[in-house]
């Protein structure tokens, strides 16, 4: 009988600690996440979430040149938190006809802007491990990601990638990423636009 | 146990009999030899040619054998000498490795690899002497450096030296007298005429020459060769008027430049008057009545090309479906133009990496900067996600695409000078020395482009400015050339065909060409010796 008893008074316990654990643990965790989804912008998350457009920067048909594709981004609060939710934006594979020219794979690890106005976007390591290599790849590989911050959010002036938390001198052995680099116009199929940003 | 040791006992005394037999044999010969008459006498001294230096290395003739002084080479390629006297062994050490000489064995053991020598070294009083054989065939290999032996015109060449072989022969032909100085390998060369002499000078560390004497006559008196500053000097006799002269190139890498001696008289002797005329002081550029591209010495200052074959080793760069790599059409490619440039320019001609090995980026540059490129060409095959994409492109530095800081870094400065006063001095990082050369680099790159339009394919957007980081420390105009996508399958399949592979080389060497007459443009061609031409002499540091 004691023995049953104990048995019964453990599993109350333990119901009575997972409840704790998922009112406290889990279902904060939860609701945070529904509140501020933090994946891509095309999912349909919670519609409640601000968006912005911004241009992100494809390859051309001909795979030679960036064409800039106005798409909705989640909202992000200042310079800092908006280049995130960028960049996340463009390392996303996009539908169908459109290409991108970043590695399979890549994420971002971490961003920073400094007082110069200078963006330090640190990719995860697919970005030198899974480029197929080529100038011309890596220069819209690189340019994608420059555009991109340096088109939508005019605080920032350069961007300089870091790959795995590192400087690195290249992605795939061309173009040289050991400095912040201003926004390159000339791999943009169309001519420059200055007229964007709708956030502000 | 035993039983290996004892067959590896045999195979050694099996393996080693042939050697045994040698070495008897040699110890007959020497000791023959030593007793012909082993008392050595002086012979002319060899000169050791390095890159930046020369040097006397005595010589001794034992017998008829030409001998040098072991303690002289110590001293000149630091080698560490040891006798062992108990085995009458030499043990001479370079770098680490080890050669071992046995006297009366006209055999070394050279970091364990046999080299037969004319004959076995032979003692002098307290001093050992080689057979001069000894530095090309034992010292090159422990010292791991190019030793070449020339007997004929007592030299040791060290390293990368230019040392062509000259020969000279003289013809009379009707009224003129002919000089034919066949050079190999073709080197770049000036010709001028100075009072009562005609002056050949080539650009070369030192000249290897073969001179026959010649009975001196009315038109030429004698040849002679100077050496500090390799230069044929032909003395001309009183019956001189004037000179032509051209370049023949030969199949062998060699050329022949036809030195035309012509009487001052009434003869209708100098048909092509209008290059010269003038000033006799003038040098004179060789008319082009042979193929006129061919071997212009050192012309517009295009003395050193480095070709960069890009990737290698790990690193193996784009990969086509099929299977082809990058880094190997690169060094095909490379190797393909570094011989062409050599025949067709005589330029000296550098590449990054001559092997399936990985070279950094900084060190391709510095390869160029040190040696100091005029010019710096890096060849690449392009990929892209898109299959579709096709073509040349060439691409040069992007100096916009630079960060602003390390611009602002560059730009001119106000300096202090020794003595007072003050001068503007232009600062540019040294590892950003492309900077200065952006726009050089670009007519380097349309002339290519040039050169490819009608013949390859070319990207629509076939030149292109781009942070390139192999060119940004480049001190002297540098292109990358991506010639064709390995992604494209089409290309893919010419890209490692000889067909296109030669059609590339020619294409790039024809830009060259033509990137050199557009930077000799300035200047009507005047010989050349020291051609203060824009580029090269402010770049050279």
């Amino acid at each position: 009988m004691t023995r049953g008893r104990a048995i019964a008074w453990t599993v109350v316990v333990l119901a009575l600690a997972s409840a704790i654990a998922a009112a406290f643990v889990v279902l904060p965790r939860w609701y945070a996440e529904s509140g501020e989804p933090s994946a891509g912008p095309e999912p349909p998350a919670a519609p409640t979430t601000p968006k912005i457009k911004a241009r992100l920067f494809y390859l051309s048909e001909d795979g030679l040149l960036l064409v800039a594709v106005e798409r909705e981004v989640p909202f992000g609060e200042g310079t800092l938190l908006q280049a995130r939710r960028i960049v996340e934006a463009q390392l996303e594979r996009p539908a169908a006809p459109l290409v991108t020219a970043i590695p399979e794979g890549t994420q971002l690890r971490a961003i920073y802007i400094d007082a110069n106005g200078e963006a330090f976007v640190d990719l995860s390591r697919e970005a030198t491990s899974a480029h197929p290599g080529g100038a011309l790849d890596e220069i819209l590989t690189v340019y994608s990601i420059v555009n991109a911050v340096t088109t939508n959010l005019p605080a920032v002036r350069a961007v300089q990638i870091l790959v795995d938390g590192h400087e690195v001198d290249t992605l795939a052995g061309h173009v040289d990423l050991r400095r912040p680099l201003p926004r390159g116009a000339s791999w943009i199929q169309e001519p420059p636009q200055s007229d964007l940003l709708p956030q502000k | 146990m035993v039983c290996l040791i004892y067959d590896c006992g045999v195979l050694i005394f099996f393996r080693s009999r042939s050697i045994t037999a040698v070495v008897l044999v040699s110890l007959a010969v020497a000791a023959a030899g030593a007793r012909q008459g082993s008392a050595p006498r002086a012979a002319l001294p060899f000169t050791v040619i390095t890159p930046d230096a020369r040097r006397p290395l005595a010589a001794m003739l034992v017998g008829d054998q030409v001998m040098v002084s072991l303690d002289d080479l110590a001293a000149m390629f630091q080698l560490t000498v040891k006798e062992d006297a108990l085995a009458g062994g030499l043990t001479i050490t370079c770098k680490g490795k080890t050669v071992i000489l046995t006297p009366g064995q006209a055999l070394a053991s050279a970091s364990g690899r046999l080299v037969s020598l004319p004959v076995p070294p032979a003692r002098d009083g307290r001093r050992w002497l080689v057979p001069v054989e000894f530095v090309s065939r034992a010292l090159s290999v422990v010292c791991d450096a190019r030793l070449d032996v020339r007997k004929n015109s007592r030299m040791v060449l060290v390293g990368d030296v230019r040392v062509p072989r000259i020969v000279v022969r003289q013809d009379v032909l009707g009224p003129q007298t002919r000089v034919t100085i066949a050079v190999n390998p073709r080197t770049p060369y000036t010709i001028s005429q100075e009072p009562s002499r005609v002056v050949v000078h080539f650009d070369a560390d030192a000249l290897d020459v073969s001179l026959p004497t010649f009975a001196p006559q009315g038109l030429l008196q004698s040849i002679r060769v100077t050496d500090p500053n390799p230069t044929i000097t032909i003395d001309v006799g009183p019956r001189f008027g004037s000179f032509r002269s051209s370049l023949v190139p030969q199949d062998d890498g060699g050329g022949q430049v036809l030195v035309d001696l012509m009487p001052a008289a009434a003869e209708p002797a100098p048909p092509p008057p209008p290059p010269r005329g003038g000033p006799p002081q003038l040098p004179v550029p060789a008319p082009p009545e042979i193929p006129p591209a061919v071997f212009q010495p050192a012309a517009g200052g295009l003395r050193t090309i480095v070709i960069d074959p890009g990737h290698g080793g790990d690193e193996a760069g784009a990969k086509g479906a099929a299977g082809a790599q990058e880094k190997d059409i690169t060094l095909s490619l490379a190797r393909r133009l570094k011989a062409a440039l050599e025949a067709r320019l005589g330029v000296r001609v550098l590449l990054t990496r001559d092997g399936d090995q990985a070279v950094s980026l900084d060190d391709r540059a510095a390869l160029a900067n040190n040696n100091k490129a005029d010019l710096f060409v890096s060849l690449h095959a392009n990929a892209s996600v898109r299959k579709e994409a096709s073509g040349v492109q060439i691409y040069y530095l992007a100096a916009d695409q630079v960060a602003d800081d390390a611009r602002k870094s560059a730009g001119r400065q106000t300096l202090a000078t020794i003595g007072g006063g003050s001068r503007d001095v232009e600062m540019i990082p040294w590892e950003m020395a492309q900077l200065r050369y952006v726009s050089e680099a670009g007519s380097l790159a349309g002339a290519i482009e040039e050169q490819f339009r009608g013949r390859i394919r070319l990207n629509p957007h076939p030149v292109q400015q781009a942070p390139i980081r192999v060119l940004i420390g480049a001190n002297m105009p540098a292109v990358l050339i991506e010639v064709g996508f390995l992604t494209n399958p089409d290309e893919e399949q010419l890209l490692v065909s000889d067909a296109y592979q030669n059609l590339v080389t020619q294409a790039i060497l024809d830009g060259l060409i033509r990137y050199r007459e557009l930077s000799d443009q300035p200047k009507p061609r005047q010989g050349d010796a020291p051609a203060p031409s824009p580029d090269p002499a402010g770049r050279r540091q």
